[in-house]
């Protein structure tokens, strides 16, 4: 088991090194570069620019380096100074605005991860276990729904629900009022009237899917022999239910919780920028508009380290669960 | 249902563990009604061996299940009485109880164990063959999970696994066909039920192990005096292994009698044919095998009258296809169901 984890672990470091240039390469591949963007603006905004400062801006950048100078100089600092290097548009160093907003959005991802999993489970083995009943049927136009409607839609309806019925002040994560004020327990009230949508956003999007899921496996596992042996031992229905097929229709849930971990970093870009929320997508977003590159290279490479780390995961946990993926 | 119209049953005889009184179970389907088992009696005594034997279809299983109450959720029990005798000597009316029942969960498991025809499923695949074991040793007995456990290793020896110690924590994947079909086993007597209920359990193995499982269950038959319901579609094993016969077709219990008399004086023309169409060594040389003609009749339209007549050999126009023969009854217990019983030529069914 041991050796099984050591050597995952050493096959992700090829993996990360690839991911990491690819990453970097394919920011640069659009053309134009971050003072391209940058220029752009200024005009845009009234200031005269002319070619030759254009052309210093981009030597003080280090932009007329050759690629793999650029990728060197970027993932060295990282790699030996923990050092993500400046963002472009910025100004600030890109570990200080990524920590910035991450901490809101694992807290919001998380909770609404937990959720998901505490809704889509027992649900869809209710659905299962009592399959064509009323509340199956209730349940699958729940899901189908909850499908179909895009995230940022739901998102909007709940904002203006919110904000005509309920007379809630919407978007952000807190009211303007509080903005930048220490926390205390009014901010915090504040902040949890907007929070719940997010919440309620992120966890039915996910929900809906997962009952679907979560049914069809049990129905798959319901009809096993082993489910019958199990009666026939003399446990009641639910010990039986919950003991046996549950445990192995969770397997296809374990097996993809690893992919959780990028998600939980990245959020819902569209959902968030819908709702003006302050986590780390729609940084990511003006980072690759903007072609901040050093930025969005960082976002990506943290995500795939994320996604690496999270299969790695995925998989002990399953080995864990399922003795038959141990040993072969 | 019928337990309100019910006069009082009288009681079992003292030998008596299991009987079955005209037992229906209906299946509603889309395209109609199917009468999956349509009246079928039969009993079981302590320490006896019943062999069921059937075409597929002809509701062997199902019954079965309805003595666990494990049928089918989309089943009714259109008629009869399950009755078994518990270990304390009360009578439980068994086909009067809920699925879910405090009683129906003693028995399963505790009284009554089952075997089933897929050693390769019905194990959980996620579970040690010792804590499949242990826990049903723990529902029912007030032990400790340490006696538990050393009671599973005691029945997995019991059941000749080899190196029972080390098996214990192993895997249904890492063990054989023959080797799950012992586990199976030991699960089934985990708690030294009274009744086992085999169902086909030596179907999906191969003639070598098929044949060491029979002898496993054979001697553990002896050894704790249990009786079993032994279901199988193969007469072989039914003359190996049963002191009784129960042949089923389409629902119904044809003809039973003991080993001997219903290989050697089938009455019942189903019977004979079934025997006629088993190919022999040393004695078919030449001969061409006999089958039974035709197909077994569709759910949705069985015959009128006798169901078997439209392949019966003997079958008579206005009679077999009118009347429902009823079961006639022989001096020695044999009982056949069938207009003409007895009076049928047996000719090489003896042999």
């Amino acid at each position: 088991m041991l050796g099984y984890i050591v050597r995952r672990l050493m096959w992700a470091i090829p993996t990360l090194a690839f991911v990491s240039f690819i990453s970097f390469v394919i920011i640069q591949l659009p053309p134009g570069d971050f003072v391209t963007a940058y220029v752009a603006q200024l005009r845009n905004g009234g200031e005269y620019i002319t070619d030759m400062q254009e052309a210093l801006l981009r030597e003080d950048y280090g932009l007329n380096d050759p690629l793999l100078v650029q990728y060197w100089r970027w993932i060295s600092n990282i790699l030996f100074y923990g050092d993500f290097g400046r963002s472009l548009e910025w100004n600030a160093p890109v570990s200080e605005l990524i920590w910035e907003r991450l901490a809101l959005t694992l807290v919001l991802s998380t909770i609404s991860l937990v959720f998901t999993w505490i809704i889509a489970i027992p649900v869809g083995v209710y659905s299962a276990t009592r399959q064509y009943s009323a509340f199956d049927y209730i349940f699958t136009v729940f899901g189908f729904l909850g499908k179909g409607i895009p995230d940022f839609l739901l998102a909007l309806i709940l904002m203006w629900v919110a904000f005509i019925w309920m007379n809630l002040d919407v978007g952000g994560l807190v009211s303007p009022q509080f903005e930048g004020k220490p926390w205390d327990f009014d901010k915090i009230v504040n902040m949890l009237s907007h929070i719940w949508i997010p919440l309620v956003v992120l966890a039915t999007g996910g929900a809906a899917g997962l009952i679907r899921v979560m049914r069809a496996n049990m129905l798959d596992e319901l009809r096993k022999p082993y489910v019958e042996t199990a009666y026939a031992q003399g446990f009641g229905e639910r010990t039986v239910v919950w003991r046996y097929p549950v445990r192995v229709a969770l397997n296809p849930f374990i097996s993809t919780v690893g992919w959780a971990l990028p998600a939980l970093f990245s959020g819902d870009v569209i959902t968030a920028v819908v709702l003006n929320l302050p986590t780390t997508g729609p940084l990511l977003l003006q980072a690759l508009k903007m072609q901040d590159m050093y930025l969005a290279g960082s976002f990506i490479l943290i995500l795939s380290v994320f996604t690496v780390i999270g299969t790695v995961l995925s998989d002990i946990l399953l080995a864990l669960s399922d003795p038959r993926i141990r040993f072969s | 249902m019928t337990k309100s119209t019910h006069a009082p049953l009288a009681p079992m005889p003292p030998e008596r563990l299991l009987e079955l009184d005209n037992v229906g179970v209906h299946f509603p389907t889309r395209d109609g009604l199917v009468r999956a088992v349509n009246g079928v009696s039969y009993h079981v005594n302590r320490g006896e061996v019943l062999g069921i034997v059937g075409e597929s279809g002809s509701g062997k299983s199902v019954t079965a299940r309805s003595i666990m109450r494990l049928q089918p959720k989309t089943a009714l029990d259109a008629s009869g009485t399950i009755r078994f005798r518990r270990a304390s000597g009360e009578e439980v009316l068994i086909s009067a109880q809920d699925r879910q029942s405090r009683t129906m969960r003693q028995l399963r498991g505790g009284e009554i164990g089952m075997v089933f025809q897929e050693p390769m499923t019905a194990l959980s695949p996620v579970h040690t063959i010792g804590t499949q074991i242990i826990r049903t040793v723990m529902l029912h007995r007030k032990v400790s999970k340490a006696e538990a456990r050393a009671q599973a290793i005691a029945l997995l020896t019991r059941v000749q696994m080899p190196r029972p110690n080390d098996i214990v924590d192993r895997f249904p994947h890492h063990l054989s066909g023959g080797m799950r079909q012992r586990a199976m086993i030991a699960l089934a007597l985990a708690c030294d039920p009274a009744l086992l209920i085999a169902d086909e359990p030596t179907t999906a193995l191969d003639v070598t192990t098929e044949a060491q499982i029979l002898e496993l269950l054979k001697s553990l038959q002896q050894e704790l005096n249990m009786a079993i319901v032994f279901i199988t579609h193969n007469f072989g094993v039914v003359a190996d292994i049963a002191d009784r016969v129960a042949v089923m077709y389409l629902g119904r219990v044809v003809e039973t009698g003991t080993v001997d008399e219903i290989f050697y004086e089938p009455k019942h023309p189903y019977t004979q044919a079934l025997l006629q169409s088993i190919p022999r060594l040393g004695k078919s040389h030449g001969r061409r095998l006999r089958t039974i003609s035709g197909m077994v009749p569709d759910p949705y339209n069985v015959p009128t009258g006798c169901s078997f007549h439209p392949r019966c050999l003997h079958g008579v126009r206005g009679v077999c296809d009118v009347k429902t023969p009823e079961d006639v009854v022989f001096a020695s217990g044999q009982r056949a169901r069938c207009h003409f019983a007895g009076e049928v030529a047996i000719s090489e069914a003896a042999q």
